[in-house]
């Protein structure tokens, strides 16, 4: 089969690609990764109290709680896609994992019965097995979430419905249901393993804040799925070209479902993890998260249009945001400016961006 | 390169499409031989793309039998050709742009390396056949460069090269030539020879007539979802492939 070859292939006309001038270093991640470093030192120099520890743990928890999220929402993006249910979807995802663990805490109750009993003093309630009712409970809104990316997904892939239109509906239905099961009234995790709850959601482990801890497990995992497996390429391919990749033989279908399913376990997971910080998921929880979602997503390098983006990117866009408002407080700027920048900055990124695409 | 006895690699008999009340191919016949270089020619809406899209396995004609290698087939999906030995190169390519060379060249088929339970990408090995490929097609191509800052002709080489990776028997390109340099013509018509000398018959649907007379052996000319002519690229004339294209002439 294989072509002997007269001689190996020779580059004569074709020179290698600078290495400034391809990855990251070519990328808007690499130059807001670079403008946040800039923030970071002028923030050292504004202000003492910038980088003692307290207030590095609460950037890092600050960030954390939007760049779960994040993450998921930048897999819909590279497909060029979009998911606007992902502030919804948290607050619904939390609710009913708190509902459900309020309600298999519950004695006296048919499914209580199973997993708790009262203690001899007739007053504490004790669970069966410890750390099952917070297991049931998480699986249960992750379980929500599962269902509303897979409907999403469904729309998106096999009726052919707009993304933008799909995600919005999906925006109206999923909050909508958290008004609904909750009387408007929102949840709290009870129960025996509700200090599980809070240690596994707003605790830290050294000093670290585990929600921190969270972030980086999955953006290491998210690198490695979509630049090392064949999954992450799909993505990638289905975000530059459509239809080469149905015509390639991709499974276009399922990597869009896909996609949208694990924007929305991300969503969920991060819900769940705020509703531990805030001690209750109220029925109007991270109302409008989803813009700042898309746009630490978008700050950070990935492009509405498909094809780019990444873990690293989500991340420094939310840091970004989060550094920032950090950075007005500590400066005693009133907190009000903070969307006004945050907007100045988005439009700056991909301005850069656009200016350096032409340079080259 | 023409042997009466060898077994057509491609062999249709009485290929016929409808869409609805419009008949876009009637009773097309035709045989192509390994190694053989092909032209399809004929005007806007002659039916050389359903003619393509039906050998490609886009479309199921709805008369007539596809035989490919002597055994009749039936596709119901572009993969199915694919399966067979039949690799397209569409007009526009279907490149990811965002990807690198090597990526699009293995695009729906990776390969892959097993670590534990997971199945990870082979960038090394990848890469290092992509560049094979394009050594043998002479292309001047690094597998690791983004599609998205490649010349025309490197584009089309990234295209060509994915149809060397499997054991493709023949290889429909789609107006190949249509919307390149002068310079990177030569090299696509290098190409074509390049595949023609490994036995890989080519089938070249295009309306650049010095082309099709350049690396044709036969060329076949449709009108009116008709088959009208399949000549030998000697017997004939550019002269006549215009008449019998535009309808002047009416068979040949």
């Amino acid at each position: 089969m294989a072509m002997p070859m007269e001689s190996p292939i020779s580059f004569t006309n074709v020179g290698r690609i600078r290495w400034w001038q391809r990855g990251i270093f070519a990328s808007q991640t690499g130059y807001v990764l670079l403008a946040l470093a800039v923030l970071l030192v002028v923030m050292h120099f504004a202000s003492p109290y910038f980088f003692t520890e307290g207030n590095i743990q609460n950037v890092a928890k600050n960030f954390s709680f939007i760049a779960i999220a994040t993450l998921g929402v930048t897999f819909v993006i590279i497909t060029g896609g979009i998911d606007l249910s992902v502030g919804s979807m948290m607050c619904f995802s939390a609710m009913i994992t708190s509902m459900v663990m309020t309600e298999l805490s519950a004695p006296g109750s048919a499914a209580g019965s199973l997993f708790v009993h009262m203690a001899a003093d007739g007053k504490t309630v004790l669970a069966n097995v410890p750390g099952l009712i917070l297991l049931v409970s998480i699986l249960a809104g992750l379980g929500v979430a599962l269902l509303a990316g897979l409907v999403n997904g469904f729309c998106i892939a096999v009726l052919g419905l707009s993304p933008f239109v799909t995600t919005l509906g999906m925006l109206s239905i999923v909050r909508g249901l958290g008004y609904v099961v909750s009387n408007g009234r929102g949840s709290f995790p009870g129960g025996p393993d509700a200090d599980y709850f809070y240690a596994l959601t707003s605790g830290d482990v050294l000093g670290v804040p585990v929600p921190f801890i969270y972030l980086v497990v999955l953006a290491l995992a998210m690198a490695v799925v979509l630049h090392h497996s064949s999954f992450g390429r799909h993505v990638f391919a289905l975000g530059g070209n459509e239809k080469a990749a149905e015509l390639t033989g991709i499974p276009v279908v399922r990597v869009k479902i896909e996609v949208y399913v694990t924007c929305a376990l991300a969503a969920g997971l991060q819900g769940i993890i705020i509703s531990g910080w805030l001690g209750s998921a109220p029925a109007n929880m991270a109302t409008s998260y989803e813009l700042n979602v898309i746009a630490a997503a978008v700050i950070g390098g990935a492009n509405l249009a498909g094809g780019i983006g990444g873990p690293l990117g989500a991340i420094v866009g939310c840091v970004l945001l989060e550094v920032i408002r950090n950075g007005l407080v500590l400066a005693q700027v009133s907190s009000y400016w903070q969307q006004t920048l945050v907007g100045v900055i988005i439009i700056l990124a991909v301005l850069v961006d656009r200016i350096r695409s032409r340079m080259i | 390169m023409t042997t009466t006895e060898a077994t057509p690699v491609l062999e249709l008999t009485g290929i016929g499409k409808e869409f609805g009340a419009i008949r876009a191919l009637h009773g097309v016949d035709l045989q192509v031989l390994p190694g053989e270089v092909v032209g399809l020619m004929g005007d806007n809406g002659a039916g050389k793309s359903t003619l393509v899209k039906i050998i490609a396995g886009n479309f199921r004609p709805s008369h007539g039998e596809i035989r490919f290698a002597g055994s009749a087939v039936h596709f119901n999906r572009p993969i199915d050709a694919r399966g067979v030995g039949i690799e397209v190169v569409y007009q526009d390519l279907a490149l990811a742009d965002n990807l690198t060379a090597a990526a699009n060249v293995f695009l729906g088929r990776e390969l892959k390396r097993r670590f534990g339970p997971f199945a990870l990408l082979d960038h090394k090995a990848m890469a290092a056949r992509a560049l094979e490929l394009f050594g043998e097609l002479r292309s001047e191509t690094r597998p690791d460069d983004l599609v998205k800052q490649m010349s025309g002709g490197q584009r089309q080489a990234v295209a060509i090269a994915r149809t060397r990776l499997s054991n493709a028997r023949l290889v429909m390109m789609d107006e190949p030539t249509a919307a390149i340099s002068v310079r990177q013509v030569e090299q696509v018509l290098g190409l074509i020879h390049r595949l023609k000398e490994q036995g890989v018959a080519v089938m070249l649907i295009s309306h650049r007539m010095p082309d099709v007379f350049a690396v044709c052996d036969r060329v076949i000319v449709m009108r009116r979802g008709e088959k009208r002519a399949d000549k030998p690229i000697h017997q004939t004339s550019p002269e006549e492939v215009t008449a019998l294209i535009t309808g002047a002439k009416e068979a040949a």
